[in-house]
């Protein structure tokens, strides 16, 4: 009795006040609120204007090389001996990563509002790389936060925010990782709110951030959408995608929400187990709570600090979560589930050596799972898995857990 | 509402002067510590506490409250440790208004019926939560005014004409006005672009108007109070007390002793402000 009762639909959220169920909102400082709702206000006439889908979708054809590819992976599939493999390659599009996405979108709508200057905060330095990126093409400064700790493990994505214009602050309070990056980006807002657009990374934050960032990546599951049925003449039986803050997953899922028979399924990070303190599993492992604007699943003690994750993925060890993705898991819809750092490294080596593509870490997550539910299904089943992010970033990261030394 | 904030502020009205409101985080650097500092507040000249309640993750303050909560939380506070926090204090002292301030989850996760009924028994006059904006009053601004416990706002430079009767409908107690946009313990702003806000703001309201973020010392004091109803002075106190530490974070004999001197300096500055104001 105490499931929610089923919507009837899983894709009208949010409300007016921001929230999927429970979840979302807008849990700011005073400070930020009058910028949030002109932020709002000028998402809302965007998202309706001609002018502003086309500018967009002429950046996406042209800048960033979308439609990706949906390809078939032949090789694994025959090798898992199942269900049909699909990727979705969104690690193909400029800059690496479905993130360039979300920058493009975010930077248009920068402009409408006049900002001068823009900030990010970034884990695995994906998010950071698409922000500099924009923020040249579009002639803004920009500051990436990054924590101590990431800014160590992903120097190549540092050195090439930098050779982008941008200015990269490594965070040293707390562990030194996204959380903290995020904190650090909310201070610079609070600070310079006049000038500043705080370009956040991923489907989390005060509304109307989670839909704004939700909507740009959804390009993902619409081309998706398209893509098999012009290949198989149908939709697909399973969806799966890597979780951290929850963006490529969202995007990836949300256009297929309201498909009953597409069944869709969210990876987080397992770290070294769920049986240690060493994994960023919020939604599996966690509870609902109050962090950067808006309530989801967290990771937390019993006072309500927030604890830090770990994961061999820079980009997954977030400890909270995109408000959509709580809503989703409460009312059932989509399954969460954890992998361990050794999964996804054994899923990077597979990938590499049957297909000739280098995952990045965050999607090796998503591919472990697909390599766990494959071969269970049957021959005529389909799976599309969004691979999110190429691995050349991850590579040194790889070799030191696989005892490599370079 | 409990009735310790509002005769506080008549009182300071009748005498003339703003009141000196103080922040310290709960728990820095250690439970007895921190009672002996805030037991040592009023009688150095404080009128109104507030009570800091850590967050790990405190994104509207500086360098130095970051780090206070960060000791706070080693040193094994929680949330209701603070409550215990003010449930001693009252022992002693039953007049001076208490105000908790902090960040949303800790109480959330407390459960926000459990936390009021147990903040109004540990002596609680009111709230300031950070990340709770207007727009959020159902969460725990119209639980805690229900309960009697007032729900103090802040206003800021961006909180416009327009906006202003948004973040005052529910405000009780007093306003606190953030003298700028950023982080605590930044620098002081022009004192006479202060005035104009608080004037603009008591436009709105018949709420006391007290200010805070950048006042460091019984000068800054001075000069804000002659503008305001009020003066919050947080991490120049919180400073005091990290600077008083030995090289473990712990406690020495100077910590409470070195804060109550610093709270009778700023006290004088606020007290000379009407003074100043009368000649």
């Amino acid at each position: 009795m105490n499931q929610p009762l089923k919507p009837n639909s899983f894709r009208a959220g949010p409300d007016e006040e921001g929230r999927f169920g429970k979840f979302g909102g807008r849990f700011v400082a005073e400070t930020l609120m009058p910028l949030i709702l002109d932020l709002q206000e000028q998402w809302n006439k965007a998202k309706s204007d001609d002018a502003f889908k086309a500018e967009l979708e002429a950046l996406n054809t042209h800048y960033t090389g979308r439609p990706s590819p949906l390809y078939f992976a032949e090789r694994l599939t025959s090798e898992l001996g199942g269900a049909k493999i699909y990727f979705k390659r969104d690690e193909l599009n400029h800059t690496g990563s479905h993130k360039i996405n979300n920058c493009l979108g975010q930077i248009l709508l920068a402009k409408r509002m006049g900002k001068t200057r823009i900030i990010a905060e970034t884990g695995a330095g994906q998010h950071g790389v698409a922000a500099a990126t924009v923020a040249a093409r579009f002639d803004l400064p920009c500051v990436v936060y990054m924590g101590a700790t990431d800014v160590e493990r992903q120097a190549p994505n540092v050195f090439r925010m930098k050779l982008l214009g941008a200015e990269v602050k490594p965070v040293t309070s707390g562990q030194g990782t996204l959380k903290d990056a995020m904190n650090e980006a909310l201070r610079d807002w609070v600070t310079n709110v006049e000038s500043t657009y705080y370009l956040i990374g991923t489907a989390a934050g005060p509304h109307p951030y989670p839909e704004m960032v939700r909507d740009f990546q959804s390009v993902i599951g619409r081309e998706a959408r398209e893509q098999i049925m012009e290949r198989e003449g149908r939709l697909p039986d399973l969806l799966v995608a890597a979780v951290g803050g929850g963006s490529n997953a969202i995007g990836l899922f949300h256009p297929f929400l309201d498909d009953e028979d597409v069944g869709i399924v969210g990876v987080e990070a397992g770290g070294k187990g769920l049986d240690t303190d060493e994994h960023c599993a919020s939604l599996t492992a966690g509870s609902p709570g109050v962090l950067h604007g808006n309530r989801t699943y967290l990771l937390q003690d019993a006072d309500g600090q927030i604890e830090d994750g770990h994961s061999i993925s820079a980009g997954l060890d977030y400890p909270g979560i995109g408000p959509e993705h709580s809503w989703l898991k409460d009312s059932g819809r989509v399954d969460y589930v954890p992998i361990t750092d050794r999964e996804a490294l054994d899923a990077f080596k597979l990938l590499t050596k049957l297909e000739g593509i280098i995952p990045a870490l965050e999607p090796a997550h998503a591919l472990a799972e697909v390599i766990k539910r494959a071969p269970a299904m049957d021959k005529d089943q389909i799976i599309v898995m969004n691979l999110c992010g190429r691995g050349d970033k991850d590579v040194f990261t790889a070799a030191k857990a696989l005892g490599v030394e370079l | 509402m409990t009735k310790r904030m509002e005769q506080r502020f008549a009182d300071l009205k009748s005498e003339g002067r703003p009141a000196l409101v103080t922040y310290f985080m709960g728990g820095d650097p250690d439970y007895s510590t921190s009672l002996g500092i805030m037991k040592a507040l009023p009688r150095a000249g404080a009128d109104v506490i507030e009570l800091g309640m850590p967050f790990s993750d405190p994104m509207a303050d500086g360098p130095a409250i970051q780090m206070a909560g960060r000791r706070a939380l080693k040193g094994g506070q929680t949330l209701a440790r603070t409550l215990d926090l003010a449930k001693d204090f009252r022992k002693e002292d039953q007049t001076t208004p208490i105000v908790m301030m902090g960040y949303y989850n800790p109480i959330y996760v407390y459960g926000v019926d459990r936390f009021l009924s147990d903040a109004l028994e540990a002596g609680i006059d009111g709230l300031i939560v950070v990340d709770l904006p207007p727009e959020m009053d159902e969460e725990l601004c119209l639980p805690a005014l229900a309960k009697g416990i007032n729900f103090i706002r802040l206003a800021t430079p961006t909180t416009d004409d327009k906006r202003l009767p948004t973040v005052l409908k529910n405000t009780s107690g007093f306003v606190y006005y953030v003298s700028m946009t950023g982080i605590t313990g930044s620098a002081l702003p022009d004192p006479s672009r202060v005035a104009g806000a608080v004037e603009r703001i008591k436009g709105h309201t018949n709420l006391p108007v007290c200010v805070g973020f950048g006042v460091k010392t019984a000068e800054h004091a001075r000069l804000i109070g002659a503008a305001a109803d009020g003066v919050v002075v947080g991490t120049a106190i919180v400073n005091q007390i990290a600077n008083t530490l030995d090289s473990e974070g712990r406690a020495t004999a100077d910590t409470v002793e070195s804060v109550a001197t610093m709270v009778q300096g700023l006290a004088s500055g606020a007290r000379a402000a009407r003074l100043d104001a009368a000649e």
